[in-house]
């Protein structure tokens, strides 16, 4: 099973200081995550993608391979990549590009994006995102499989013996990830492909990720891929430690009233109460990730969210700190006693576990999410 | 004996509210209506003051309180409904508009609904229909045609009867929405979790230009 963070990139004010990062400072702690994530033996890392402020990364293959060339081991993804308001061409080539810098520790999680003024800033419109996913995933397949493309589609102009470069290393392209809250389209299109299903688990109750997670194992297993159990699926979580969980809530508080998401609404304790959101002690956080399974099944990739709201990024570095000594190892060995063996780690490339992996043992090229 | 479900929906402040009694009065009229067809209902109310804290949470958090969820249920799942607001500034009140605001498309569509109204004077009564009856017909909710507004007068004034035109208004407005009712089959819900579409349907829909549905996020 992969343990791993992913981030947003928000730059908000510190409720307690009034402060705003500049973006400078945002990026180069968005940087700091990520290597802290190779530190402290995290399995992956994931930068989100967005195109208006209060967020600053606008370029995550930029972003990615910067920490392609300071890192070894740990794995580049996203969270997410639109799918919709990007060109699927401009994606297969940056990519392509990352896998081949990073040696294969590249994947990606695709979603569409809820912000509706971004669309046509890059050409779309928002009331097309299911269409935009679907057309331009299609595509994209297509390009990171067959050297030399011919297409015609709805959103963009057709193509014409197109060779998308660089080819994805070896041959084999970036495993994909599939993201969506509630969107059932979204988590049948992850099931046709036998690609993996993420959701974020954050923010709301945890029956909107049942129903999602349960109708993308069924579906897979409809689709041919396997029994449901062995589908791939992926899961958001955000926490926040201190040692002693009333000291945990009491410093959370003030980001919390404030947050841009939820500030305002509910109380601290009533989000706790109703979503997956996890203030405490390290152990609180490593009994509620391991319930994550009762309503997800066993799962292959656990991402959590440590540093939106303000918080300030020498506290962010702290949980980090804590999630790799305290909490991950926890969580690799309890998850690991009660997996049935028949249940695959998330797809890695080959290179990945030629070298030893990042996953623990049971993950191999074999499944390795085959094209159609 | 055949049976169906009715929610109330109330949005009175006060406790009992004039909403909550106007709400009750249509209630009682639809179900002695509807038991004359050998139809046996069953009654389920909503105060939305009782959730006034939870819709300005889920309206910030986007989601509803277990509570409210079960509220929410109850509405979604009902074979008709009757909505009473108390009026303000010539509308229903912002409490009345937040419960319908944080319904999913189509939640109401085709269901009968019988609309009340209360408010000080019979100055207000047209509220009805230039603010409540465009609130459900974008709903696509089956309005029946009367809906009863109810001021303070008609509830009866010292030494004066309590205005027979009131009773006559409940009890013509709940035998068109118990005939509503009786003759409109309990609809099965759709579930797109319980019955998805092929993909290869929905990768063709598409294709044609407008095809797809929006989706959420």
């Amino acid at each position: 099973m992969q343990f791993g963070v992913f981030t947003v990139g928000d730059v908000t004010p510190d409720p307690t200081t009034g402060r705003s990062p500049t973006e400078e400072e945002r990026i180069t702690s968005m940087i700091r995550l990520a290597l802290k994530a190779e530190e402290t033996g995290l399995d992956v890392v994931a930068f989100g993608e967005h195109h208006n402020p209060p967020f600053v990364p606008s370029s995550p293959t930029t972003m990615l391979g910067y920490v392609a060339a300071r890192t070894k081991r740990v794995i580049l993804s996203t969270a997410t990549t639109l799918i919709t308001t990007n060109d699927p061409v401009k994606l297969a080539e940056d990519y392509a590009m990352l896998q081949h810098l990073a040696e294969g520790r590249v994947d990606l999680m695709l979603g569409r994006g809820n912000t509706g003024p971004v669309y046509p800033w890059f050409g779309q419109d928002i009331r097309n995102g299911i269409a935009l996913a679907y057309e331009n995933y299609a595509l994209l397949r297509r390009l990171w499989r067959e050297d030399v493309v011919d297409w015609e589609g709805r959103f963009r102009t057709p193509l014409t013996g197109f060779t998308s470069t660089p080819r994805p290393l070896d041959g084999v392209p970036p495993f994909v990830w599939h993201g969506s809250i509630r969107s059932p389209e979204i988590a049948e299109q992850a099931a046709y492909y036998g690609d993996g299903f993420f959701h974020n688990n954050i923010f709301w109750p945890k029956e909107h990720t049942q129903r999602m997670v349960d109708l993308y194992r069924r579906r897979y297993e409809h689709y041919g891929h396997g029994p449901a159990d062995q589908a791939i699926v992926g899961l958001g979580g955000q926490v926040f430690m201190r040692a002693n969980s009333q000291d945990a809530i009491r410093e959370f508080r003030p980001y919390f009233d404030k947050a841009p998401v939820y500030g305002g609404g509910p109380t601290l304790e009533d989000f706790i109460d109703q979503t997956p959101l996890t203030v405490g002690s390290p152990q609180q956080v490593i009994d509620r990730t391991l319930g994550f399974r009762e309503y997800a099944g066993h799962y292959q990739r656990q991402l959590f969210l440590v540093d939106h709201a303000g918080l300030p990024t020498e506290v962010v570095m702290e949980q980090m700190d804590m999630l790799g000594e305290l909490v991950v190892p926890v969580l690799r060995r309890e998850f690991a006693a009660v997996r049935p063996p028949h249940v695959p780690d998330a797809p890695v490339h080959p290179r990945v576990v030629a070298r030893g992996g990042t996953s623990v043992p049971g993950g191999s090229a074999a499944t390795m999410a085959v094209s159609r | 004996m055949t049976g169906r479900s009715l929610v109330i929906v109330t949005a009175g402040l006060g406790q009992p509210s004039s909403s909550r009694l106007l709400a009750d009065r249509l209630a009682a009229a639809t179900e002695r209506h509807l038991r004359d067809s050998d139809v046996d209902l069953h009654v389920v109310t909503v105060e939305l003051r009782e959730h006034a804290q939870d819709l300005a949470n889920h309206l910030l958090a986007g989601f509803p309180s277990p509570r409210l969820q079960d509220a929410v249920d109850e509405v979604v799942g009902a074979d008709g409904m009757i909505a009473v607001s108390p009026i303000f500034n010539a509308s229903y009140s912002g409490l009345f508009k937040l419960f319908f605001d944080i319904l999913e498309r189509d939640a109401l569509a085709g269901v009968p609904v019988l609309m009340g109204a209360t408010g000080g004077t019979a100055r207000h009564s047209l509220a009805l229909e230039h603010a409540v009856r465009p609130l459900f017909a974008y709903l696509n909710a089956a309005v029946v045609p009367t809906g009863v507004y109810a001021a303070a007068e008609d509830w009866g004034q010292a030494g004066v009867p309590a205005d027979a035109t009131l009773v006559e208004r409940i009890d013509r407005a709940a035998r068109e929405l118990a005939t509503a009712m009786a003759g409109r089959q309990p609809q099965p819900r759709r579930d797109r979790f319980g019955q998805p579409v092929e993909f290869e349907t929905m990768l063709r829909d598409i294709r044609r230009p407008g095809g797809g549905s929006h989706g959420q996020t």
